[in-house]
């Protein structure tokens, strides 16, 4: 069995850690690594009958992983601080949220950016404050940056010159010019506050976000991660509400995000056991495979045991799909133009 | 991947695949003597690869990978593959490692204590190891060591040395030409051979040391010691941390109680003979 298929496995539970044969370790590790996902992997295997070195080894990244989940919060509360004088309201947005709200796919995620959403009626005053706390541009390209003010869903990305951590501030959770519009004012005005006092997308709007910005944004890089964060948040908020998935597809409607959602449910489900629960009232909700979900499935496993990114014609199919999705044809076009004379 | 070799060097066992079957005969060579377990999983991986299929044979070059990439890494040509193997061995510990605080620093220890030498390449640190290595001390390595956070010991890192340039004949006057790996000439790091550590160094590779001198050495110059204050040496370390940042407040504690409890020195020297010299007289005040 391939190594990135026994690493799902592990994760999903459906194979037993102790079942492995020790140089099958290899691979599993060197994959999970470049999923970025070796300390959930550790997380998911605490206390798993495991070979010495590899249970060294998993500490190691669940230590490690905790630094990293405090330096995380520590600059959503920097941003908090930059942000409070003008009352900026924000939103926490992906990894950072899910650690702020402790929900479990924060166990050993890993953190990059700080993601917040602001009201696009805020995005230039929550600029400025920003700057003036020590944040700069990192794009210096004219027309990057023109790019991202006019058809981005979010700024240029800041990086603060002290900390070199990065904070991308969205307006909204789709680019302008996606196919995709979903509306950040509903998704602001339901938002709740977590108990350590910042602000995170409702569950369900939550769960909606983390499907638009698997599938509808972006080539599937790191689509495990994503689907997993999905995964877990589905079973979390399950536990609340057994009848989550109402909920989940309603708001999903109103942002348009029914398909996407639709689909995120069945890969995790066929990837991680995620239980789907079927409804015809009072909406219809099946999970009828389509012949596509076969490539995404295949999209999200192209990797080697030596953790290497295989299968280059899909990602490539792949990404231009994310491209096609995220402008109209004519722009499109132009926008590849301008790139390429620019190389 | 084609060819694959597996390496132990202290704490950490290393995956290593090939395209091409000499780098991998070469490192197996240069690592022979080191204890091996094939049945240990790996902590880290690295590829050695063709960006392109046809880059295999034609004006092969070798491409550095594995867990972690440096983005814009330039490829080395097959002649090299060794140091191209040194480079991503290095790169998986440096980015990936996160058990002890990790120096850019080589060390020697007697009587299990560690002399710690840390400096830019150039500094002369891991020639002044390796000369040590020969002379009575034993070698804990030329480019890592590794501080433990929970007792404050120096744990060895033995990778075989990597000489540069004038070292190179230095230190092969003193050693069996059998512990010597091939002659890499005009890498971008200038001339490189490899020096096998001796077998008690390997044999000890998994012993800690206490540290008992941390020393900042400045090949060139008269000769001369400068003791150096705390926050000096806390500072030039942290720089010469490539995890310090990762470990958060486990490496703040780490390297404060390592600064406080070892006496630090800025040393310059002329040549070698006077650099070992130096080396002995500090340590022999250190421990006294």
């Amino acid at each position: 069995m391939s190594a990135i298929r026994t690493f799902v496995d592990l994760l999903a539970g459906r194979r037993e850690a102790a079942a492995l044969a020790p140089r099958e370790w290899d691979g599993v590790i060197s994959v999970a690594r470049a999923e970025a996902m070796l300390a959930t992997l550790a997380h998911r295997l605490e206390g798993a009958d495991l070979p010495p070195t590899v249970a060294a080894l998993f500490a190691d990244q669940r230590a490690a992983a905790a630094v990293a989940q405090a330096q995380s919060l520590w600059e959503a509360e920097m941003a908090r601080r930059a942000l409070a004088s003008e009352r900026i309201e924000f939103v926490l947005l992906k990894g950072t949220a899910y650690a702020a709200a402790g929900l479990s796919c924060a166990e050993g995620r890993q953190i990059g950016d700080l993601d917040i959403l602001v009201l696009v009626s805020d995005i230039g005053r929550a600029e400025n404050e920003l700057l003036e706390a020590g944040w700069e541009w990192v794009k210096s390209d004219p027309y990057d940056d023109a790019y991202y003010r006019e058809h981005m869903h979010e700024l240029p990305p800041l990086i603060h010159k002290a900390r070199d951590r990065m904070i991308d501030v969205h307006h909204t959770i789709l680019p302008r010019t996606h196919r995709v519009t979903p509306d950040p004012l509903i998704m602001m005005a339901e938002s709740v506050e977590t108990p350590t006092g910042f602000r995170v997308l409702s569950p369900p709007a939550m769960a909606c976000h983390c499907a638009a910005h698997l599938l509808a944004d972006g080539d599937l890089q790191g689509g495990l991660r994503n689907l997993w964060d999905f995964h877990r948040l589905v079973t979390d908020f399950l536990t609340d509400d057994t009848d989550f998935y109402l909920s989940l597809i309603e708001e999903a409607s109103t942002h348009g995000l029914a398909d996407v959602v639709k689909r995120a449910l069945r890969l995790s489900h066929r990837l991680y056991d995620t239980p789907l629960k079927t409804y015809s009232w009072p909406l219809k909700l099946d999970y009828h495979r389509e012949p596509s979900d076969d490539l995404f499935i295949r999209r999200l496993l192209a990797r080697d045991d030596w953790g290497h990114a295989t299968n280059f014609t899909l990602q490539q199919a792949f990404y231009i799909r994310s491209h096609w999705l995220r402008m109209p044809p004519l722009m499109l076009s132009r926008h590849l133009w301008t790139k390429w004379r620019k190389r | 991947m084609r060819h694959s070799t597996r390496i132990a060097v202290g704490p950490v066992q290393f995956r290593i695949g090939s395209d091409w079957r000499a780098p991998v005969a070469a490192l197996d060579r240069l690592y022979a003597s080191y204890p091996r377990d094939d049945a240990r999983p790996a902590d880290a991986t690295v590829r050695l690869f063709a960006a392109r299929p046809w880059r295999r044979w034609l004006r092969p070059s070798v491409e550095i990978g594995g867990d972690f990439t440096v983005p814009d890494a330039l490829p080395l040509p097959l002649s090299m593959g060794l140091l191209a193997a040194e480079m991503g061995m290095n790169l998986q510990v440096a980015l990936g490692w996160r058990r002890h605080l990790l120096l850019h620093a080589s060390a020697v220890a007697r009587d299990g204590r560690a002399v710690i030498m840390s400096g830019e390449s150039g500094s002369g640190k891991s020639t002044l190891a390796a000369l040590l290595g020969e002379d009575g001390w034993r070698l804990m390595g030329d480019e890592f060591t590794l501080i433990d956070p929970a007792g404050g010991d120096a744990l060895a890192f033995p990778r075989a040395v990597s000489l540069k340039n004038a070292a190179i004949a230095e230190v092969a006057a003193r050693v069996d030409a059998a512990r010597l790996g091939p002659l890499l000439a005009g890498t971008p790091k200038g001339d490189i051979r490899h020096l096998i550590p001796r077998p008690d160094a390997i044999a000890a590779m998994h012993e800690p040391a206490r540290p008992a001198l941390l020393l900042f050495p400045r090949f060139g110059g008269e000769a001369a010691i400068e003791p150096m204050g705390e926050g000096e040496a806390f500072v030039r370390l942290t720089e010469a941390s490539t995890n310090y940042v990762a470990l958060g407040e486990a490496g703040f504690a780490a390297l404060t109680r390592l600064v406080r409890a070892t006496p630090a020195f800025g040393i310059s020297y002329p040549d070698s003979a006077t650099g070992l010299a130096l080396v002995e007289q500090l340590f022999a005040e250190a421990v006294r």
